[in-house]
This record gives C-alpha cells, structure tokens and sequence, in this order.
C-alpha cells in the first residue's frame, strides 16, 4: 500500500464513517428518548435514496401514496379518540379535526405536486426538498400507528415490533421501488485536487453536511428548551410527564429527526453507493455498532466509534475484501466485553 | 362551610386498586382557592397513591373536578396545562441536567404555548430559594437532600401552577432543613398558590393547613379545620405524642 491507496482508503472510510454517525446518533436519540432500538432506520435511508433516484428518473414515486393510506389511517384513529375522550367529558374538543385537516391537505398538496411537475427536470435542491418532504413525514406517523399505543411496554416488545417494522418496510420498499438498484446524480461534478490525490466533490458534501448536521443537533439539544425537553425525557421519563412533556410528543418528534437524518444519509450517498431496497440494514447496523460503542448513552463516543466503523471497513476492504463485513461486526465483541468489565451495576431506585 | 364557587380541587369517591387490593375506597377530598389542605395518615394509608390518582399517573375511578372542570381521565400532561403541579415523593429531578434547565424545563408547557416571559419567574424561584441561584451551573444530581427538594419545588413553581401537591416534602431531610420548606410553604399560601400537601410530620403539617385529612387504611378516617384536628385526642395519640414534641418546636 503506497500514500495515495491510504488517502483514498481514508477518504471512503471518512465519507462512510461520517453517514454511520449520523445514523449511530439518531439511534441513540431514538433508544434514550423512547427505549425503542430502530432497526428500520436504514429503510429511511433507502427510501430517502431510492425517492430521490425515482424523483429524477421523472417518475411520481408510489411512496405519496402510501403516506396518504397511512396518514388516512392515522387521522381515523385521532378522529375516533377525540369522538370517545369527547363523550365521556360530554364536551368536545374539535381540535383534532384541524389537525387532521392540515395532516391531510399536507399530503393532497404533495401528491399533486409530484404529479403536476415535470420531476427530472426541476434543480436538484428542489427533487432532495420534495424526497425530505415525503419521507420524514412517514417517521411520526409511523410512531402513532405501531409504538405509540405500545409506548410502554417491555422494552422487548418493543424490539420485536421495531424488527417487524423492519421487516415490513424492506418489502413495501421492494414492492414501491422494484428489485433494481439506483444511483443519483451527484450534487456537483467537480473535484479538488489535495496534493497528489483526487477528493470527490461528493465526499466533501457528505462530511461538510454531517458535520453541519451534527452541530445543528448539538446546538438543539444544549440551547433549545425543546431539545432540553427530550433530553430531559431521556433522562426522567415521569419527570418530564410531570413537566407536560408528553412521550407522545417526544416520541413523534424523535422519531420525525430520526427521519429526516436517515433519508438525508440516503439523498448524500445515493450518487455514491448503488442502493437497493434492503441496502439500508448493513448500513444502519453499522451505525449501531457505533452507538454500542458509546454504550447506547454518549453522543460524542458513538459518533467517534461510527467514523472509527467506517475506516476499519474501507482499510479491511483493502486487505481482506472477504471478510470486510465480518471484521466490522467483530469490532463489537471487544467493546461489549470491556463495557461488562468495567461497568459498575447500580441497582435500580424504583 | 366552603362554597362550591371556590373549590379548586374537588374529589369524590376515587378509588384506585392494585389488581384485587383496593388502595383507596372512595375518597372525598376538597381544596378550596388560596388555602393550604394537609392529608396526613401512617405509611401505607394511600397518601402518595391519593397524589397519583389526582394527577393521573394512576388509573382510578371517580371524579377529579379541577377548577370547575370534570377530568374525565385526569391526563397528566392536560392537568399540569391547567395548572396543576405534583413534587412526587421521589423529586424526580433531571439529574443529570444543570439547575438552570432543570428550573427552565418546569415552564416547558408555558413556553410551548407561547409565553416568553420565564425569565421572571425564574428570578422569582431563585429569590424564593437563593441556594438554587448558587448552584444554577451544577448537575441537578450533585445536590444535597435539601436542595434538590427545593429544586423539585422551584421547578414545580415555573410552570405557575394554581395548586401544587407536595408529596412529603419533608422526607430525609434534617429538621433545620424542614423548617426551611415548611416556611416556604406558608410563603407560596401568601402568593396565592394553593397547597395539598401529604406529610407524615402531622405535627409540622397541621401547623401550617387550613383543613386537613386524616387517610387511614385507604379512606378517609377523619376531617375537619387543621387547628381543631391539632387538639384531637385520637390524633394527639396516634401522630403527635409526646416523643415529637421536638418537631412542634421545628415547625415554628
């Protein structure tokens, strides 16, 4: 291996490194706030991918479709609630109905955007703007439908639902977006020249907007009283209740980032990796080494530990192609081992 | 004695079982606007239960009548909205969150709403307990007994609750420290903040209520104008005696 091999290498293991963190923290935040471990964060990334790629092959992607069924489903449910808490204060509170409303009209409008505009030829800004718009809000509404009306159940429940989702989702993903792999254009041609090496534009963008990513979230989370708020449910689940902080509210709202993270991981590595529908679980397992890595608890670790997964799994590429994947799971066993040696176990106040 | 007009809690016949046990049998129980209201009763009779009920981190049966309003299910976060405010037994503080967030999270639900204007209320909590202001920047975990009782109370306070439930306050705490909450607490009275407050210092409690409740066994064994349940025979017996003269001394 010369210089230039080891500075490629670096450059792909950063670029992968950079996505598995956005993922390792959205899980994180996921498990913390709500206690539900999300296998299906890698669908979002294929969705978010495979919507962009559907997007600018000009074709109006089902996935509008089904978020009209779901948010149908979704109102109904609200709709029925609000009609039972109604009768029993024999007063009703018609609040929900705007909301539905507003769910509604919010997805009648993307339907018809997808369906009036000419995909493929509106800028690329525009195609990332409508896949975010379609996608993220699937990630709420998912929460309302399969965890909400479980939200506090055994945390294994919980498991098992977060892997029938998963699973779920990796077949709508084949039935909405059919068997072939996709690839975006990138979001520019051009490249910089570092010394004796290439750097892909596209590597830039990947790393430049996780970085922008992860202080954005950082500064949510330590300056705003929202971000405060799901930290604070993280940290107290009653606690916050008694602040009128409702997991409800917490759940939807984590899951809505979580979301939007993963489909942005989607839209920033599309032109890089050809995806297919059941791509995203490699990918956000990955990302869930990293998380383990900071013991599902420390931001700054798991982010460190997704960008370490990352460079292990481009140099392990290098040397042993075979067993490039086996090598980056295998990393997870030492940390496991040295997390159950030195933890202290404190018992439980409750 | 007290109009209906100015009941600001108004309880009637809440049970709450435990799968078969029955932990409360059908309790009444009112707090009037502006007062201070004690239930206090040995370990085991429902006190805490009776606070859980109210604020609908149990499921119960009955009425929860909240400023005029009928709580068909009390919802947590709908009550603490209507400006109900519960300082559980356990604090449940955010331990690892710094004083100031802690504080700020308490007016979480006024900020949602639209009111900008915590930062008097802030200053408010933190002349009420100076303490807290010395130690905004330190984790909420790292506070002593006392102090993180106060940081329950403040925090509770942020949210400029029109009752607030105290669920012992004065658990662990050394008595010059109790003494300390107990003067806060007929501080709040003055300001308009009405109080149900659930202790098993009797002595200490009914010093500062209006009226209280005796809870023995899940029901209401006793009631009546705190002053008057003070010179009781059964309840000098069964709570006061001799042995916690000391706290009558405390709670001056």
């Amino acid at each position: 291996m010369n210089f230039q091999i080891a500075v490629l290498l670096g450059q792909d293991g950063v670029t992968n490194g950079a996505i598995y963190a956005l993922l390792a923290l959205s899980i994180l935040l996921v498990f913390t706030v709500t206690r539900i471990l999300l296998i299906p964060q890698g669908e979002f990334v294929t969705f978010g991918a495979l919507t962009m790629a559907a997007i600018q092959s000009g074709k109006p992607t089902a996935l509008g479709w089904l978020l009209l069924a779901l948010v149908l489903i979704d109102c109904a449910l609200d709709l029925r609630q609000m009609w039972k808490t109604g009768k029993q204060a024999g007063a009703m509170n018609y609040g929900e109905i705007k909301w539905s409303a507003i769910k509604i009209g919010y997805t009648a409008m993307l339907l018809v955007l997808l369906h009036s505009l000419t995909l493929a030829d509106i800028p690329m800004l525009a195609q990332a703007l409508l896949t975010l718009a379609l996608v993220v809000p699937f990630g709420p509404i998912l929460y309302r439908l399969f965890f909400q009306p479980i939200a506090s159940a055994h945390s294994l429940v919980l498991l098992i639902v977060s892997i029938a989702l998963h699973v779920a989702m990796v077949g709508i993903g084949l039935l909405l977006f059919g068997p072939e792999g996709a690839r975006t254009a990138p979001f520019s041609d051009s490249g910089f020249r570092l010394g004796p090496v290439m750097l892909k534009s596209q590597t830039l963008w990947v790393i430049l907007v996780s970085i922008a990513l992860i202080v954005m979230l950082f500064i949510a989370f330590e300056r705003t009283l929202y971000g405060k708020a799901l930290r604070a449910t993280a940290v107290n689940r009653m606690g916050a209740r008694l602040m009128g902080i409702s997991p409800v509210f917490a759940g939807k709202v984590t899951f809505a980032m979580a979301t939007f993270i993963g489909a942005l991981s989607g839209i920033l590595i599309a032109p890089i990796t050809t995806l297919y529908f059941d791509s995203g679980f490699i990918i956000s397992l990955k990302g869930f080494v990293g998380a383990i890595i900071g013991g599902l608890a420390s931001y700054p670790i798991a982010a460190i530990g997704a960008v370490a997964v990352g460079m292990v799994e481009a140099f392990s590429m290098f040397w042993a192609s075979n067993y490039k994947e086996i090598i980056v799971f295998t990393l997870i066993i030492p940390f496991l081992l040295w997390r159950s040696l030195t933890s202290r176990h404190v018992e439980e106040e409750e | 004695m007290m109009n209906a007009s100015e009941l600001l809690l108004d309880v009637r016949q809440l049970r709450v079982a435990y799968g078969k046990v029955e932990a409360l049998t059908g309790i009444d129980l009112r707090v009037p606007k502006g007062q201070i209201v004690t239930v206090i009763g040995p370990n085991g009779a429902g006190k805490t239960t009776l606070l859980s009920a109210i604020m609908g981190i149990l499921p119960s049966k009955g009425e929860v009548h909240f400023d005029g309003r009928l709580q068909p299910v009390p919802e947590v976060e709908k009550l603490v909205g209507q400006g109900l405010g519960l300082v559980p037994e356990k604090r449940e503080l955010f331990a690892t969150m710094s004083v100031q967030d802690n504080l700020e999270l308490g007016a979480f639900l006024r900020y949602r709403r639209g009111d900008r204007h915590l930062a008097t209320t802030l200053a408010e909590v933190y002349s009420l307990f100076p303490r807290l202001f010395e130690r905004r920047h330190q984790q909420a975990g790292t506070l002593s007994g006392g102090e993180r009782q106060m940081l329950a109370i403040g925090r509770a306070l942020m949210g400029k609750p029109q009752l607030l439930m105290l669920d012992e306050p004065s658990l662990g705490l050394a008595p010059l420290i109790t003494r300390e909450i107990f003067r806060i607490i007929t501080d709040l009275r003055r300001q308009g903040v009405s109080i149900l407050l659930v202790e098993q210092n009797a002595r200490a409690a009914l010093k500062v209520a209006d009226y209280a409740y005796v809870l023995e066994g899940g029901a209401v064994a006793m009631e009546g104008p705190a002053a008057q349940l003070a010179d009781d025979q059964r309840v000098i017996e069964a709570y006061l005696g001799l042995a916690s003269k000391h706290q009558e001394l405390l709670a001056s």
